[in-house]
């Protein structure tokens, strides 16, 4: 116990008197968490929107006010043909082209029906959807209110409109802050206990002073320990500032208790350090640790979940992401703070959790050698 | 100018005899691209539905069918009562719920229109938002059936024309984001520790007292690193666009060199946290705890960046890889020319010259 007592004195001087790792370990992940929580969206607002009207009555021109009084769209000049059109589209001054042809509101007395094209930017198929859904919603109106005064007696609206009436249950404004906030808290508690541990032994290795502690008669389990120990608190600290600045900057529902998150975010940190510690009992230099945490640091991150759903990812990849502790720990953090899960509803990705980090310890301290090479 | 080469040389063998680092450098980005290539989609294959259909006429009894043969949706259970949609969704057997109000088909004829309830899971709003949108699509595309029907194709009537992804698929959105990021990442890293690694291990010393000047110590560091960095680019761009398939409209040369000019601002970038630090602990944990989720969230990868709040928009003016991203975007999808992108290039190549005149205005030439 004396040991264990020493070795973390040692370990946590080093982490406060190192002044350039200060502000990185307690400031850097707290200003991404404020700054970056308001980044997710997909609202699609403000489109720029130019229009090629190659009809100019009175018909075309109030389609084309409706189109720019409509508050989706933000005209951002005008197009005379259709090459105009496109290399508007590539210039990134719009993103919709909205061309009433030639004879538009001829057509539409004689005939009934006349087209008008939408080229709409489809880069992000997504928002591409959602312009032309902007887009027919305003058509349609347009046909309801007008229709009936261009065509005497011609019934225009044959068929009935069908009205959707959306509600989305558990977080009904579709917030965006209340489900990233706790995903990138997750992210950024991973990020330093991470590298953090990744780079303990490896950089003690470099320098040359691992020597010194293994000519000492400290014991495999009593090191590891006293490596774990100082980046496990640190890690619920750096937690707990995440879950204060989530409750009173972003009032993120907390319906789950707190405890269950703390007692999560124990083994969670587990998994994590004991990762980090093998990386770098595993790898020669700093550089390489480095790398190896970079590398997978990434994947987590990207494949969590946290950014885009693992429902959309193919099979194969939905089950490489069981492998993934960060995509558990997002998933409960979510579960118990959104829909109040207890227990038992997380019970699942809790036990993946404890048998990762029981395995990740055992190959730690079983990778750790007191001999150099 | 002999001692510089004599410099160069030495930063090589720094890199290639150490085995290890230089596999990792090559492969890792390589190894990424092709999992999150296939793995980052934002498509959902059959969403799970519930129907609740109060009113099981002709009407709702065609538009069940046209969901079911959408492609998006797969019929997971049909309902009975408020209940059970509650019940369906704390259970996860369905992602969406419709209802449909009493007596659809008859109102859709009395009234002209008819309301259905579209409910979604709001606590994950990705998933939820993009299965409304295939919702609104299958529809828009009821109507427009039911219209050709009754003959009276009526009004003005739009021709959508998707643009440069007529497929609208999220492999070409997303590769140029995942390159844009890889390759930010891993060159920031890269050099982000090489001058560092010399204060640390005391061979600083050396050069300081070599005839080197900051100017030729740095531009030393980064030119082998940009070699390096080269291949990673064409290998990347290769995978893009064969395994991929992201399409190159534009001029595949143009891209090269814009790939590499944004190689050199990230290898920049990296040189100047290297300058500015004095630890390879601290410099790394910059170059990858500072730039990780800033290079996701604020370069327009996954999130537009036309619909965040105005301080995220002026902020992420400063991501190197919102630009990048512009361009590379522009020359595969939309074929752009370099007349399009030339006031993206002029910032990265402001945004390398500040940074290395910054690192080498700040590279001490006295031991502290």
């Amino acid at each position: 116990m004396r040991t264990i007592r020493f070795i973390l004195q040692k370990e946590f001087l080093q982490i406060f008197r190192n002044r350039g790792m200060l502000p990185i370990i307690f400031v850097m992940p707290f200003i991404q968490l404020i700054i970056l929580s308001y980044a997710a969206t997909f609202d699609v607002s403000r489109v720029p929107f130019n229009l090629q009207q190659r009809d100019h009555s009175a018909t075309a021109q109030r389609l084309a006010e409706k189109f720019t009084s409509s508050g989706y769209f933000n005209l951002t000049g005008y197009s005379f043909s259709d090459r105009e059109s496109q290399s508007e589209l590539v210039a990134r001054r719009a993103d919709l082209v909205l061309v009433i042809p030639s004879n538009f509101e001829r057509d539409l007395v004689t005939t009934g029906h006349a087209p008008v094209q939408l080229m709409i930017n489809a880069e992000d198929g997504f928002s591409a959807g959602v312009i032309q859904t902007y887009a027919n919603e305003i058509v349609g109106n347009f046909n309801r209110d007008e229709l009936k005064l261009l065509i005497p007696g011609g019934e225009v609206e044959a068929v009935g409109e069908i009205g959707i009436l959306s509600s989305n249950w558990y977080n009904p404004e579709l917030k965006y802050t209340h489900y990233m906030v706790p995903g990138i808290i997750v992210i950024l508690v991973t990020l330093i206990g991470l590298f953090l541990s990744g780079m303990n032994v490896v950089r003690e290795r470099e320098i040359g002073t691992i020597d010194q502690i293994n000519v000492t008669p400290i014991k495999r389990y009593q090191f590891i320990t006293g490596k774990l120990l100082p980046f496990w608190i640190i890690g619920l600290g750096e937690l707990s500032v995440g879950l204060v600045i989530a409750r009173f900057l972003f009032h993120v529902p907390m319906l789950g208790s707190y405890w269950l998150v703390y007692l999560v975010a124990g083994i969670y940190l587990l998994v994590v350090l004991g990762m980090g510690l093998l990386i770098s009992t595993v790898t020669e230099t700093q550089q390489q640790a480095m790398f190896i945490a970079w590398f997978f640091m990434v994947i987590f991150t990207l494949l969590s979940g946290l950014f885009t759903s693992i429902e959309s990812m193919p099979h194969w990849a939905q089950t490489m992401t069981l492998f993934n502790p960060v995509r558990h720990f997002v998933d409960i953090m979510r579960r118990v703070m959104l829909k109040g899960s207890g227990v038992t509803e997380i019970a699942r990705p809790l036990s993946i959790l404890t048998a990762y980090a029981a395995v990740m310890l055992a190959l730690a301290v079983n990778r750790y050698r007191k001999v150099s090479e | 100018m002999q001692s510089f080469i004599g410099f160069l040389q030495k930063e090589f063998y720094h890199i290639f005899r150490d085995r290890r680092t230089a596999m990792i450098l090559f492969g890792m980005p390589l190894i990424q691209l092709l999992l999150f290539g296939f793995a980052i989609r934002n498509e959902i294959q059959d969403v799970k539905l519930g129907v609740y259909d109060q009113s099981r006429d002709t009407v709702t009894k065609e538009i069940i069918d046209k969901f079911a043969s959408s492609g998006y949706f797969v019929l997971s259970r049909e309902l009975q009562s408020q209940h059970e949609i509650e019940e369906a969704f704390s259970a996860g057997n369905i992602t969406e719920a419709l209802v449909f109000e009493p007596g659809f088909a008859e109102r859709l004829q009395r009234d002209g229109k008819a309301n259905v309830q579209v409910i979604t899971d709001g606590s994950n709003p990705n998933v939820s938002r993009i299965v409304s949108g295939y919702t609104a699509a299958v529809l828009q595309d009821y109507r427009n059936s039911s219209l050709q029907r009754a003959g009276t194709e009526a009004g003005v009537v739009p021709v959508p024309l998707m643009m440069f992804n007529p497929e609208l698929k999220s492999v070409d959105l997303f590769v140029p984001g995942l390159m844009a990021l890889i390759l930010m990442l891993v060159s920031a890293l890269m050099t982000s520790i090489s001058i560092t690694r010399e204060k640390e291990n005391g061979t600083m010393e050396v050069l300081l007292v070599s005839s080197l000047r900051p100017a030729q110590i740095i531009i030393g560091k980064v030119v082998p690193y940009f070699l390096l960095s080269f291949i990673n680019v064409v290998t990347i761009i290769t995978v893009a666009s064969l395994v991929f398939g992201v399409p190159c409209r534009g001029s595949i040369l143009l891209l090269l060199l814009e790939s590499l000019l944004y190689i050199v601002t990230a290898l920049s970038l990296g040189i100047f946290i290297s300058s500015i630090t004095s630890s390879q602990q601290v410099a790394m944990m910059i170059a990858l705890g500072g730039l990780l989720l800033p290079t996701i969230l604020l370069s327009g990868f996954i999130f537009p960046i036309a619909s965040m709040p105005l301080p995220l928009r002026v902020i992420s003016n400063l991501i190197p890889a919102r630009w990048y991203l512009i361009i590379v975007r522009s020359i595969m999808l939309k074929g752009a020319g370099f007349s399009y992108i030339w006031k993206e290039t002029l910032v990265l190549v402001v945004m390398s010259t500040v940074l290395m005149a910054a690192s080498i205005k700040k590279f001490k030439i006295r031991l502290q």
